[in-house]
């Protein structure tokens, strides 16, 4: 099985409680590829357990990239989160493991 | 022009900025060190020390980075100030000696003026209503540390100051921009967006063995920008320095901490990263371009801290064959003993092949309640499963953090300057 992190690689940030992760492919032919299969669907019904709001995916063609705005809501941001990993660093490894269903041609 | 990243958070490696120093041919280096929580802790500090509440690593980091600035003619830009500017600036000129200007930017402060009332941006919920509010810092731009820059100051000092700030000001100020003109304050502003958090744009954060291997990560090294006059800039970083700066690192770093792409809001400007290109210019060389701006914000965003009680956490280890098992009969027990007792709780099993952790956290206003986590862990060594072991507890105050706006007319930053004892010009 094909997974994102076959693919791409992430980063994640954070503002308040918002997590903001990159997918970045390591071709820029794969681009549309990912468009097409990391949807916000993909990626919420993935992260369900650490991130319960709003997801919002913003597409960069001029970059080859896309960007998740998700919104944790039920665990109060950074600073008062229980959460070993406060800031929500680790989503972005966690994203990486979603598994892709990939048709013949990648593009 | 040429300004260089000597930190990205307040726990930052020095080697990297000192290599910087010697070998970079900087005009300003930057020391980004104020995370948004650190600004609270300080004012703590400050409450407790008149001549506390900087960045408590200042003396250290400095001690080693200023003989380097002043012997290659480099002026340092840094949030080091944190939450008492001003202190910080009187242990720096004595730092610096004989010669050579501190300037300290203050006025960001702006808790004795804020209306409790007004809503938290995050949550909708009066400020008030969050606890005892203990600071409350608005994001100064660059325009604050402008006449610091034209005063002549080898050091500046700033409280909270938005980040992209500390590099748009430097780089303005020495290649005669108006920061009214957006294309320039945008240009700026991406530049500083990429090397504020230093190492994170060279390498650092990004090695996966076998998927994404970055050389010499020990040895990381910290990029630097030469910046022409039209805002056109050459990402690089020394030669023989560990690390690796390409359009997969640059491109996870321009997109760091944003949240909309199309309007990424700084006291400067309104920066769209839409149609910015990065393109890689040989090797550990990228460049970068395409800045968009839209006239500043008229309100600032102000970052106020709360007391938010008490966080307590605690965990035991358990290893070797069925240990997955235990674990788990250990963290039903643990929140079994701690129901009803009235605290926020998290009680998680960590780990896997044969190693687990039980991990609890708890949140609340009564200290004495929260050691009960504490107490009810431990107690598993003799009430718990068998074969437990590594017990850590530790409780702490928490101080939270939530944002509102204020008008930019309610905040007047100023700047102070600090000469050398023994300099002409006092």
């Amino acid at each position: 099985m094909t997974l994102l992190h076959d693919l791409a690689h992430c980063r994640a940030g954070d503002k308040g409680n918002l997590a903001t992760l990159s997918v970045i492919p390591y071709d820029d032919e794969l681009y549309p590829l990912l468009v097409r299969e990391v949807t916000v669907e993909r990626v919420r019904e993935h992260l369900a357990r650490f991130v319960d709001g709003e997801v919002v995916r913003y597409e960069l063609p001029n970059l080859c990239a896309l960007l998740f705005v998700c919104e944790h809501i039920s665990d109060g941001g950074v600073t008062t989160s229980l959460a070993l990993d406060t800031h929500g660093k680790t989503l972005s490894s966690r994203l990486l493991s979603l598994p892709l269903e990939l048709e013949a041609s990648p593009c | 022009m040429r300004i260089g990243s000597g930190a990205g958070f307040a726990g930052d490696r020095i080697e990297p900025a000192e290599d910087l120093l010697r070998r970079a041919g900087l005009d300003y280096l930057v020391l980004e060190c104020l995370a948004e929580r650190t600004i609270a802790l300080g004012q703590q500090r400050r409450l407790l020390d008149p001549d506390a509440g900087y960045d408590p690593r200042l003396v250290a980091r400095f001690e080693r980075l200023l003989p380097l600035a002043q012997d290659n003619g480099v002026r340092i830009v840094t949030n080091m100030g944190a939450a008492n500017p001003l202190a910080a600036g009187r242990v720096t000129r004595r730092l610096l000696g004989a010669t050579g200007t501190v300037a300290v930017v203050t006025g960001d402060d702006v808790l004795a003026g804020l209306d409790l009332d007004a809503p938290a941006i995050e949550d909708g919920v009066a400020l008030r209503l969050h606890g005892e509010v203990v600071s409350a810092n608005a994001y100064l731009g660059a325009d604050a540390i402008m006449p610091a820059l034209d005063a002549g100051a080898d050091v500046v000092l700033t409280g909270r100051v938005a980040d992209p700030s500390l590099f748009l000001a430097p780089i303005a100020h020495r290649l005669g921009w108006d920061l009214a003109d957006t294309r320039h304050a945008a240009c700026g502003t991406l530049i500083g967006h990429l090397l504020e958090c230093a190492g994170q744009l060279t390498g650092g954060y990004f090695a996966d063995p076998g998927r994404r291997d970055v050389p010499g990560l020990a040895e990381l090294g910290f990029p630097f920008a030469e910046v022409e006059p039209d805002g056109r800039a050459i990402f690089r970083k020394l030669p023989g320095t560990g690390g690796q700066l390409s359009r997969a690192t640059a491109r996870e770093q321009l997109l760091y901490e944003i949240t909309d792409p199309a309007a990424y809001r700084t006291p400067d400007v309104v920066l769209d990263l839409r149609a910015v290109t990065v393109t890689a210019h040989g090797v550990d060389t990228v460049q970068v371009a395409g800045a968009v701006g839209r006239p500043r914000p008229d309100q600032l965003k102000v970052s106020v801290g709360y007391r938010a009680g008490y966080r307590a956490e605690a965990g035991i280890s358990y290893v070797g064959p069925n240990a997955a098992r235990r674990a788990a009969l250990a963290h039903e027990i643990v929140t079994t003993r701690l129901a009803g007792v009235g605290l926020r709780l998290r009680a998680e099993v960590l780990g896997g092949g044969d190693e687990y952790r039980l991990r609890v956290a708890a949140s609340g206003r009564d200290r004495a309640l929260l050691d009960e986590v504490g107490f009810e862990v431990e107690a598993l060594y003799t009430n718990g499963p068998a074969g437990g072991g590594g017990v850590r507890v530790h409780t702490g105050e928490v101080i939270g953090i939530v944002s509102t706006f204020v008008p930019r007319q309610r905040v007047a930053p100023s700047v102070t300057l600090m000469e050398a004892p023994d300099d002409p010009a006092t």
